[in-house]
C-alpha cells in the first residue's frame, strides 16, 4: 500500500531551486533510506514531505490525499517528522518530552488519556530511557537524547515517519539500537524515510535506498544497486571498496575521483 | 505501568499544589493591600466597610479608594506575569518580557500625548483611552513590520523599532513640553503606579485585560510544542502564524490596558515567570497560570510596599520594581553566563 507518493515535485529556497520534478514513493512496512551528497537536498525533500515547505510544483499526497488538503491535527496524527539535531528548549523532563508527541491525540481539555500514558509508557520503555524518565531533557548526552527524540516520534504512533540523520553523531550500538527501531516501526506497518551518510548501515537496514543528486532521485531501488560504483563515482565522486559480511553489503569510501560524466553535464 | 501513572498523577498534585498555594498568597496580598494606608482600618473593619454598604470615611476610603487600587493591582499583576510567560514561551528565551513587542512604549507615547496635548486636562479618561489608542497603534504597526511568518526573531526586530521610535518621540514630547511642571507630571506618570485610580479604571481597563487574558489562557499546548521547535511544533499539528497572532493581540490587550491606567510597571512580566518555572517543572504551558498568580501576588506586595517604605511621598510603583527588578536581571545574565561556559 502506498502510504506517500511525490509526483514531479519542485521545491525552492529562496530562489534557488533544490528539488525539481522528484518522484518518490512510500509503501507501508518500509524503510527507505534517502541518501546524496552534502547539499543534495535530502532535507528541504524531508520538510516538503512533512508539509513545512511550500512545493513550486508537483504535489504530495499521504494516503492518496493531497498534503496541503489534509487539515493539520489529522496530518499530525498520520506523520511524524524527527528533525535533525532537535534540542529542548527548556529543562522538561523526559517523559514530559516524550508526551508532546501525544498531543496531536490528547483531547483539548483534558489531562493525558490513559491512552496517551500507555503510549508513552511504551516509547519510553522500547528506546531505553524509562530509566531517566525524570531527568530534565537538556541534561542529556547525544545519544540519550537521540532516544528521547525518537520516543517522542514514537509515542504519537505514525503511520509514517521522517528522520533526519537519526544516528549522527551516535556510537556504533546506538546507530545499530535507533536503526533496529526503525525496523520495528515499519514491522509494524508503517512506512519510515531515514536520511543518512553511513552507506553501510543504510544498506544493512533500507529495504529500499534512493540516492539524491542533481534535484531529483538519481537512483532508486535495492542498495546493491543503488550504491554500485559507478552511481557513487558520478553521485558522491568517491571509489568505494565492495564487500559483503554475513549477506550485508560492505561499502567503504576509498578515495575521490573526478566526478562522471553525470556530474559534469549539469 | 502502575508507577507511570502515579508519577503522573504526583506530577499533577505538585502543579495544582503550587498554584492553591499561589492563590492563597493572592489573596492575603490582596487583604493586605486594602489594610495598609495612612489610615488605620483594622481587619474587621475593613470586611464590615466592603459588604455592609455603610458611608462612613473607612467604608469610603475601603471602597472607593483601596479597593479599585487592590483590584487594579490584582489585574494588573496576573496580565503582566500572565504574557511575560506566553512570550518567553514563544520566543523559547528567558529574558524575554512583555515590553518587547513594543505595546508598553507605544502605549505610554499616547499617554503622555494627550498630557502634551492638554486632552487629559478636559476629562479624566483621555488619558487611559490615549494610552489604548498608542497601543493599538503600536501592535499594528508591529504585526505588519513583523510580517506574515511566524519568526521569532522578526517579531523581536519589530518590537525593538516600535519600542525605540516611540521611545524617542515620548522624549520629544517631553522635549517640547510648555512648561517645566508639564514634563514633571509627564515623568511621574511614566514611572508607573496604582495610587489614586478609581473603578472607573478598573471599568476601564478590564474588559480588555480579561479578553487579553482569555487569549493567552489558550496558549499553553502549542507553547509546550514549542519546546522542540519551530519544525516540531508544526508538525505536531499547531499553526505557528496563528499562534503569533494570538500572542501579540492578547499582550497588547493586556499590556495596553495596564500601561493605560498604571503607567509602565517594569520586570514584573520578566522576573515572575523566571522564579517559577523551576517550579513547574518548566513546561511552558503550566507556568501561564501559576505566572498570572505570580504576578498578582509581586504587585500586590510592591504596592504595599511603597505605602509602608515612604509613607508621606510615596515611591513609585514603577520604581521600586526596576529597582529590585534590574539587579535580578544582572543575577540572571551572571546565571546565564555560567550555565553557558
Amino acid at each position: 500500500m502506498t502510504l506517500m507518493r511525490a509526483n514531479a515535485v519542485s521545491v525552492s529556497l529562496g530562489d534557488a531551486p533544490v528539488l525539481a520534478g522528484l518522484d518518490l514513493e512510500i509503501a507501508a512496512g518500509e524503510v527507505v533510506g534517502l541518501i546524496g551528497p552534502n547539499g543534495a537536498g535530502k532535507t528541504t525533500l524531508l520538510r516538503a514531505m512533512a508539509g513545512l515547505l511550500p512545493l513550486d510544483d508537483g504535489e504530495i499526497c499521504v494516503q492518496g490525499r493531497p498534503l496541503h488538503r489534509i487539515d493539520r491535527v489529522s496530518l499530525a496524527r498520520m506523520l511524524a517528522y524527527l528533525p535533525q539535531g532537535g534540542d529542548s528548549h527548556w529543562a522538561v523532563s523526559v517523559e514530559t518530552l516524550v508526551m508532546l508527541g501525544r498531543l496531536p491525540h490528547r483531547d483539548p481539555w483534558h489531562g493525558p488519556s490513559e491512552t496517551d500514558r500507555a503510549a508513552v509508557e511504551q516509547a519510553l520503555v522500547a528506546c531505553d530511557i524509562a530509566q531517566f524518565r525524570d531527568r530534565p531533557a537538556t541534561h542529556l548526552s547525544g545519544g540519550e537524547r537521540t532516544r528521547v527524540l525518537l520516543a517522542r516520534a514514537l509515542a504519537g504512533d505514525p503511520g509514517l515517519l521522517l528522520a533526519d540523520e537519526p544516528v549522527a553523531g551516535l556510537d556504533p550500538g546506538h546507530q545499530l539500537d535507533v536503526m533496529a527501531k526503525l525496523r520495528d516501526l515499519a514491522g509494524a506497518g508503517a512506512g519510515v524515510v531515514v536520511v543518512m551518510h553511513d552507506l553501510t548501515l543504510a544498506a544493512r537496514f533500507c529495504d529500499r535506498l534512493a540516492l539524491l543528486h542533481d534535484k531529483r532521485i538519481a537512483a532508486e531501488g535495492s542498495p546493491e544497486i543503488v550504491l554500485s560504483p559507478s552511481t557513487l563515482a558520478r553521485c558522491y565522486g568517491i571509489r568505494a571498496y565492495h564487500g559483503s559480511a554475513e549477506g550485508n553489503a560492505i561499502v567503504v569510501p576509498l578515495e575521490r575521483v573526478k566526478p562522471g560524466p553525470g556530474h559534469a553535464s549539469t | 505501568m502502575v508507577s507511570a501513572a502515579a508519577s503522573g498523577t504526583g506530577k499533577r498534585a505538585g502543579e495544582r499544589a503550587v498554584l492553591a498555594t499561589l492563590a492563597v498568597a493572592v489573596v492575603l496580598a490582596f487583604a493586605a493591600s486594602l489594610l495598609v494606608g495612612p489610615a488605620a482600618i483594622g481587619l474587621p473593619e475593613m470586611l464590615h466597610a466592603i459588604f455592609s454598604g455603610q458611608a462612613d470615611i473607612a467604608a469610603l476610603i475601603i471602597r472607593e479608594v483601596r479597593l479599585p487600587r487592590a483590584i487594579l493591582g490584582l489585574m494588573i499583576g496576573a496580565t503582566l506575569g500572565l504574557s511575560g510567560a506566553a512570550l518567553q514561551g514563544f520566543l523559547r528565551n528567558p529574558l524575554a518580557e512583555p515590553g518587547l513587542v513594543g505595546v508598553s512604549a507605544s502605549a505610554s507615547l499616547g499617554a503622555v500625548l494627550t498630557f502634551y496635548t492638554g486632552l487629559s486636562g478636559l476629562f479624566a479618561l483621555a488619558l487611559p483611552l490615549g494610552g489604548m489608542a498608542g497601543a493599538c497603534i503600536g501592535v499594528v504597526i508591529v504585526q505588519s513590520l513583523a510580517g506574515r511568518d511566524s519568526s521569532p526573531l522578526t517579531l523581536i526586530l519589530a518590537g525593538i523599532a516600535v519600542t525605540s521610535f516611540a521611545g524617542a518621540l515620548t522624549s520629544l514630547t517631553l522635549n517640547l513640553a510648555p512648561n517645566p511642571f508639564a514634563a514633571l507630571e509627564i515623568m511621574f506618570w511614566l514611572m508607573g503606579s496604582l495610587a489614586d485610580r478609581s473603578f472607573e479604571h478598573v471599568w476601564l481597563s478590564a474588559p480588555f485585560m480579561i479578553a487579553g487574558s482569555l487569549l493567552l489562557a489558550t496558549l499553553g499546548r502549542p507553547l509546550d510544542a514549542l519546546t522542540l521547535g519551530e519544525d516540531a511544533a508544526h508538525t505536531l499539528g499547531f499553526n505557528l502564524r496563528a499562534l503569533r497572532h494570538r500572542l501579540v493581540f492578547g499582550t497588547a490587550l493586556c499590556v495596553g490596558a495596564g500601561v493605560a491606567v498604571t503607567g509602565a510597571i517594569g520586570f514584573v512580566g520578566l522576573i515572575v515567570p523566571h522564579i517559577l518555572r523551576p517550579v513547574v517543572g518548566h513546561r511552558p504551558s503550566a507556568l501561564l497560570p501559576a505566572s498570572a498568580l505570580g504576578g498578582a501576588v509581586l504587585t500586590l506586595a510592591a504596592d504595599v510596599a511603597v505605602r509602608l517604605l515612604s509613607p508621606g511621598r510615596e515611591l513609585k510603583l514603577g520604581v521600586l520594581t526596576a529597582l529590585v527588578g534590574a539587579p535580578f536581571f544582572l543575577y540572571l545574565v551572571l546565571r546565564l553566563r555560567k550555565q553557558l561556559l
